[in-house]
């Protein structure tokens, strides 16, 4: 029990007739940095506000740093920081100021908090902006304040809700050296949530990948990549009906490895990918099937996203952004 | 934990009375604590709001000198040798006391709307001081812009009975406040959206304020009205605030001051119950 940080047992959470959260169970050592990865409204952020005593779970129980969140939810709070989603500073008031409320909040001695201040705006190297509203600062910078907030405290455990959405890609990297900065120094036991693959994949020790509320798989990023067994190869080909009809083929002979196909393109998770191409291609010929191209690769968590839940993180994203050129193009005719 | 198991109190769904009870004295720390921090909050975004400060005195001051000057030469005041326009200074203080505080309830919503609402309620402080410590906030810039107006009305040459009754109207100012921030602050955690703003302003604010004989004697209005005059909270704010800066007042100055306190102690009570189970 002692080298848990965060446990779940059969934690659910139900919207009306959605499950976000479904019969959950979950085992966070102390110390680790453990990521959270799946697409939006895999139940990530409603995990997050369970174990952080903002929602009420419907079923099920949850520990954090020991305390159980629904008996003793003052407790969790002391013990934990929280970065949410959105951004939650107070922007008439300078970035010192924002931390000095945070400290009070949390029972901080005038000292204490003037000491804390100073270092974590050194963590993340905010102390020029110190000063300044909260009002003037870029979008990475409010991040990087309200990181430091969460710390302000000492908290054992730190949830971080998608620390590096719509940053820029050097920002993200100097969000990533926080994080990893603070789990190896500070020695804080970190959740995050992500459904950035890269992210997941550089940061976490250990990754619980969830799909409609449930986990689809855990465990270290490089256990995960080598649980499918191999290389990626993957085809693409003209359309649908024949990447699917192919996949069928590939499976009736025998294709020794996991064979996926989405939209026009086929995964096949296969040992020594090299030496196995003029194998596939003869098959396909043999059908008459015309390959586009071929590309092989190891495998990334997207993939293992894929073997898992059929389908690829970023379905939602793309087809999302679809939309908005959409309404782009017609607002501007 | 310096808050050790009393901090239990602040449970999701709101304070537990019995348990504040228990442990009463390290209560008392965190209970204050929080009451002053949010407080503070709202005093370091009042000093930068400079605008905010003269916008809010401008309103109730073009009210007193173009209503005062035009009902000075439109009607002449039944009874008392006052002015019009020091019949009106209390009902405007009132006004003015009405819109702050009302304003400084509602405005929990722009800290839904720009998020920082998440980072008080997942705070490990009971919620309903967090509520108590915004009101108390709130009130106190709504009794600093009575203040103001209470002084500028001097120089406009509106003579107060006393010095005396000048500081008592101050505290007249703090229950009126307290009562209205209350009722802000309980509609605020049952909307949703700052879109249910204009409504409150609408539906609340003009029927309080135009009831509450702040422009007009009580004594003379016809029974169907001055039953609603008597319904609103703030007649007894003004009427205690005529008999403190004035010296006369149409309502014993004893029941304003049990309507008051007994309005401020419900809203305030409602809003911090409302409050404490408000969502982020």
């Amino acid at each position: 029990m002692d080298t848990l940080a965060i446990e779940t047992v059969n934690l659910t959470c139900k919207f009306e007739d959605l499950i976000a959260v479904d019969h959950l169970n979950l085992q966070v050592k102390k110390g680790e940095l453990f990521g959270l990865l799946g697409p939006n409204g895999a139940g990530k952020t409603t995990l997050i506000n369970m174990l952080s005593t903002m929602i009420l779970p419907s079923e099920g129980h949850a520990k954090v740093w020991d305390f159980d969140v629904k008996k003793t939810p003052s407790q969790v709070r002391q013990n934990i920081g929280v970065v949410f989603q959105g951004f939650t500073l107070d922007d008439r008031l300078s970035g010192r100021e924002n931390l000095d409320i945070h400290g009070r909040l949390y029972g901080l001695s005038k000292h204490m908090r003037k000491q804390r201040i100073k270092e974590v705006l050194e963590l993340v190297e905010l102390q020029d902006k110190a000063d300044v509203l909260v009002k003037t600062y870029s979008g990475g910078m409010m991040r990087r304040l309200e990181i430091a907030r969460g710390l302000m405290h000492h908290p054992k455990v730190l949830f971080l809700d998608e620390p590096t959405l719509g940053l820029d890609p050097q920002t993200r990297n100097h969000i990533w050296n926080y994080i990893r900065c603070l789990n190896r120094d500070e020695n804080v036991t970190i959740m995050l949530t992500t459904h950035y693959m890269e992210e997941a994949d550089h940061l976490c020790n250990r990754i619980a990948i969830i799909d409609s509320g449930r986990i689809q798989a855990l465990d270290t990023p490089e256990n995960l990549k080598n649980s499918l067994g191999g290389d990626v190869v993957k085809l693409v080909v003209d359309n649908e009906e024949i990447a699917s009809a192919l996949c069928k083929l590939y499976i009736k002979n025998g294709c020794a490895g996991n064979v996926h196909w989405k939209k026009s393109s086929i995964f096949i998770t296969i040992k020594d990918g090299a030496h196995k191409i003029p194998h596939i291609l003869t098959i396909a010929s043999g059908a008459n099937i015309n390959i586009l191209s071929v590309d092989l690769h190891r495998p990334t968590l997207d993939d293992v996203f894929l073997s898992h839940t059929g389908r690829a993180i970023r379905e939602e994203e793309t087809s999302e952004m679809g939309k908005f050129s959409f309404q782009f193009r017609t607002a501007r005719r | 934990m310096r808050w050790g198991s009393s901090a239990s109190s602040s449970g999701q769904r709101g304070g537990d009375i019995t348990s504040l009870i228990s442990d009463l004295p390290g209560n008392c720390s965190i209970a204050t604590n929080t009451v002053y921090t949010l407080w503070l909050r709202e005093m370091l975004r009042f000093r930068r709001s400079k605008s905010r400060i003269i916008g809010s005195l401008a309103t109730p001051l073009f009210f007193l000198v173009i209503l005062g000057t035009a009902f000075n030469s439109s009607f002449q005041m039944r009874g008392g040798g006052d002015t019009n326009i020091g019949f009106l200074t209390p009902g405007i203080i009132g006004m003015s006391i009405l819109f702050s505080s009302l304003m400084g309830g509602v405005s929990i919503l722009w800290d839904r709307e720009f998020g920082f609402l998440k980072e008080i309620l997942i705070a490990p402080v009971p919620r309903f001081f967090v509520a108590l410590g915004k009101a108390l906030g709130g009130v106190t810039t709504a009794m600093i812009q009575g203040t103001m107006i209470m002084i500028v009305a001097l120089f406009l040459g509106v003579e107060y009975q006393s010095y005396l009754g000048m500081l008592t109207s101050v505290g007249i100012m703090l229950l009126i406040g307290l009562g209205f921030i209350g009722l802000g602050i309980a509609l605020a955690s049952q909307i949703e959206s700052h879109e249910g703003f204009q409504m409150i302003m609408t539906f609340i604010t003009m029927p309080v304020l135009l009831l509450s004989g702040a422009f007009y004697k009580i004594g003379d209005l016809p029974m169907w009205l001055k039953t609603l005059t008597y319904l609103d909270p703030l007649t007894y704010g003004i009427a205690a605030l005529r008999y403190t800066l004035m010296g006369e007042s149409e309502i014993p100055i004893i029941i304003c001051l049990i309507v008051l306190v007994l309005f401020a102690a419900t809203t305030i009570g409602l809003g911090g119950y409302l409050f404490s189970r408000a969502k982020a």
